[in-house]
């Protein structure tokens, strides 16, 4: 059972950027230990003008021995992230394991936020990132084989990280491509695989189906957070209006309860700014998340694909090289004959080494999809209990406001 | 005693038809309860009798019912009729049903509007005994009452071209009586922000739908997870959770409309009423202040001193029969005003208290049971 299962809410200034830290805890994984390492980011602008940067504070809590204390902080930069994910899919693709994919770069984004600009969607864009990058890296720690990775720990831990040059000069595009090489979209190739266990069939469907739906209701959710936050621009014009109606009133009751009606629909306003970033930040990047990740699972897909085609190769090459030596024996040709005879040797061995690769990745592949899938489950079932709390918050206080207002209209005499 | 009120209507294609209905002991009658069947313009023209009829200069005329308007309800009817084929069976039943309580949310209330315009006149002390009222409520005849032909209409125009004109001159004189002259600076202020509040609540009302929307949303989601065994119950009861507080909201527009957008409209068209009858009572004034002048001229002269005397009378007369009138009408207008703001304004905080309390206790429930199921 989930007794770790606890999001502590943000201290909520009105503008939410610097001062926010949202704590996830680790996540049970398989139920048979609790993820002993959690990851806190908090922001840190850094240098001035074009040259700024955003750096982040990376505060680790953990209680693995293999780390150097049981807590330790340092400072990474964006591109420093970026980095992280290019040389874990390097090394564990292959292997089949799900790499949880970063956010994506934004240039306009972070341009503004260099140029100093003090607007409530730059707070909302550094806010975000923050808060992605932050789910980026937890769920990196939370996988008990990356976890062991030597650069997840370097990451964490040493001081200074050599800049990852290569991502630096990445645009939305470049970025893309380079995710799709990582990952290695094979899907596009007709692989005709002979598939022996029909759970990868229709796993891969599933998970196609899934993606689709989750774009589908991520521009939903877009579209919903639009209309709210057009609905509380509308409740504050109309507060003005009623504010200005109340003062030209000329009953004194009727007037202090209107400019008391203008104050209630005021705050309401408010109400309904904080549901559209709720719903924001809640659903609308949940969902972003998963697409995203979908994408990684079906690159996993993909690496056993391409380990399947690499042993059928070398089953072929095999058959072919076999060919050789039963042409060469015929042909009596017994100088080359050693020679086919150790590359079929040579092939054999690749046979029953790729055979082998094929049967561990496909576990993997096995294991890692059940694990995502229990992660995503609880993952939607916090979010949505996190988002009906806030909810429930929300009618609270919408009681507390026309509470104090009823008494007012009752004394319009 | 006189009892109206509207017992019936239908809804034909283009019209509305509403029934009249009439309980009296007036010696006028012919009986003691009778309906007739009367369509808006029916209304238009009573309402355009008692504006032109001078007697009744001295008086708030209840402004006229808006004109039913169920055209940008019926588009969208129609819209979700041609999208028929792109939505599942239910989410067309759900959509059709709540288009649908908007049509009738439409027609209440425009049946409302139309009663409560016949409820003002049937209690008002001198208009209740006009005789096209009379007609209006008995007689079971169409009153062919044609809509204006082009030619009136052009008139009508000009007519209301005047007025404004002279509405400006009227509105820059100064008024001796310090009752007016307040009255006067208070409803032309007045007016102008209930106009603005009218329509800013519209807008914010008509906002409210985006809760439409995220029941979609919900449906979409649900759909995804249906079948994923680790989560679908959990889903459902989400699901459930979201029918029943999309209810409530549905409700909380519906009567924040109703307690609010229409309050406001309705006084920006008694406010405007209001404005008609100052603008009469200044119109009376000017008369008479040149009745005045003229008599002077004429004594100067010492010609037509007899007319000149009579025509000052008579302005004067009616000048002093408009003011005596209007200053009670206005009294009465403030009273009327401020009473039904009050029954208005405590029956929307109840029933948003009904409603975020009834969502309240929806939300904890739920959340209730889904902590304790994960």
């Amino acid at each position: 059972a989930d007794s770790s299962f606890k999001t502590s809410e943000p201290d909520q200034s009105r503008r939410p950027g610097l001062h926010i830290q949202y704590v996830l805890y680790g996540m049970d994984f398989f139920g048979l230990f609790f993820c002993s390492c959690k990851a806190i980011l908090s922001l840190l602008l850094t240098g001035d003008g074009m040259n700024a940067y955003m750096a982040y504070k990376v505060s680790t809590q953990t209680s693995l021995t293999m780390f150097r204390s049981k807590t330790f902080t340092v400072r990474r930069r964006f591109s420093d992230f970026l980095g992280l994910f290019e040389k874990l899919s390097e090394k564990h693709s292959q292997n089949g394991y799900i790499i949880p994919p970063p956010p994506e770069k934004s240039i306009l984004g972070m341009t503004k936020v260099k140029v100093g600009k003090e607007d409530p969607s730059s707070a909302e864009f550094v806010e975000r990132r923050r808060a992605a990058l932050e789910r980026y890296l937890q769920r990196v720690v939370c996988h008990p084989s990356l976890l062991q990775d030597p650069d997840v720990r370097e990451f964490l831990e040493k001081e200074e990280l050599p800049r990852a040059v290569s991502t630096q000069a990445l645009s939305g595009a470049g970025f893309l491509k380079m995710l799709n090489k990582a990952t290695d979209a094979v899907s596009k190739m007709t692989i005709k695989m002979n598939e022996q266990d029909v759970w990868f069939d229709e796993k891969i469907q599933d998970v196609e189906n899934e993606e689709q739906h989750l774009r589908k209701l991520h521009v939903m959710v877009e579209s919903l957070v639009n209309h709210r936050k057009e609905l509380s621009g509308n409740t504050a014009v109309f507060a003005k209006s009623v504010a200005m109606l109340g003062s030209s009133e000329d009953n004194t009751a009727l007037s202090r309860a209107l400019s008391q009606l203008a104050e209630v629909e005021d705050r309401i306003e408010q109400l309904h700014q904080e549901q559209a970033s709720n719903d924001f930040f809640t659903f609308s990047e949940l969902l972003a998340d998963y697409i995203r990740l979908l994408g990684a699972v079906r690159g996993c897909f993909d690496q056993r694909m391409k380990a399947w085609q690499r042993w059928q190769d070398a089953e072929n090459m095999l058959q072919k090289k076999r060919e050789t030596e039963a042409k060469l024996l015929w042909a009596n040709k017994p100088d080359k004959l050693q020679q086919a005879k150790d590359e079929i040797a040579e092939w054999e061995a690749k046979v029953t080494q790729y055979e082998r690769d094929f049967e561990r990745i496909s576990a993997t592949v096995r294991k890692e999809v059940i694990r995502f899938d229990k992660e995503k489950a609880r993952d939607f079932k916090r979010q949505i209990i996190k988002y009906l709390e806030s909810v429930l918050h929300s009618q609270q206080q919408m009681i507390k406001y026309w509470e104090a207002f009823l008494p007012e209209a009752k004394a319009i005499a | 005693i006189l009892i109206v009120d509207i017992s019936d209507a239908l809804s034909e294609r283009d019209k509305v038809k509403f029934t009249v209905h009439t309980k009296s002991t007036l010696p006028n009658f012919k009986q003691n309860e009778f309906s007739v069947v009367r369509q808006h313009e029916e209304f238009i023209w009573l309402h355009d009798s008692f504006v032109e009829n001078e007697e009744y200069a001295g008086y708030i005329i209840p402004p006229a019912p808006p004109k039913p308007d169920f055209d940008a309800s019926r588009e969208k009817l129609q819209k979700l009729g041609e999208g028929e084929g792109s939505m599942t069976k239910e989410e067309f039943t759900k959509m059709k049903q709540e288009l649908e309580a908007e049509y009738l949310a439409i027609f209440k209330k425009t049946v409302a509007m139309h009663e409560v315009f016949l409820c003002r006149v049937a209690a008002h002390p001198v208009l209740r005994k006009d005789l096209n009222f009379h007609v209006f409520l008995e007689y079971n005849q169409d009153l062919s009452v044609r809509g204006k032909n082009k030619k009136e209409k052009l008139e009508d125009f000009f007519k209301n071209v005047v007025k404004s004109a002279d509405g400006v001159l009227v509105a820059g004189v100064k008024d001796v009586d310090d009752f007016f002259e307040h009255e006067k600076t208070f409803l032309l202020e007045y007016h102008n922000r209930v106009k603005d509040s009218s329509a800013k609540s519209d807008r914010m009302i008509r906002s409210h739908k985006s809760t439409f929307l995220f029941f979609f949303i919900w449906c979409e989601w649900s759909k995804v997870f249906l079948f994923c065994s680790l989560i679908n119950r959990f889903f459902l009861k989400v699901s459930e959770l979201f029918e029943k507080t999309r209810k409530i909201e549905a409700r909380v527009a519906a009567d924040e409309d109703l307690k609010l957008a229409d309050l406001l409209k309705y006084y920006l068209r008694e406010s405007q009423a209001a404005k008609d009858l100052l603008y009469r009572r200044g119109r009376a004034l000017v008369d008479y202040e040149n009745a005045n002048k003229a008599l002077d001229k004429a004594r100067a002269k010492n010609k037509d001193v007899l007319q000149a005397e009579t025509t000052q009378q008579v302005c004067c007369q009616k000048f002093e029969k408009i003011s005596e009138s209007a200053k009670q009408e206005l009294i009465d207008f403030k009273t009327r005003r401020v009473a039904a703001f009050r029954k208005n304004l405590v029956e929307l905080a109840e029933l948003e208290l009904k409603h975020a309390k009834g969502n309240l206790q929806l939300l904890q429930s739920c959340l209730g049971v889904l902590k304790g199921d994960t």
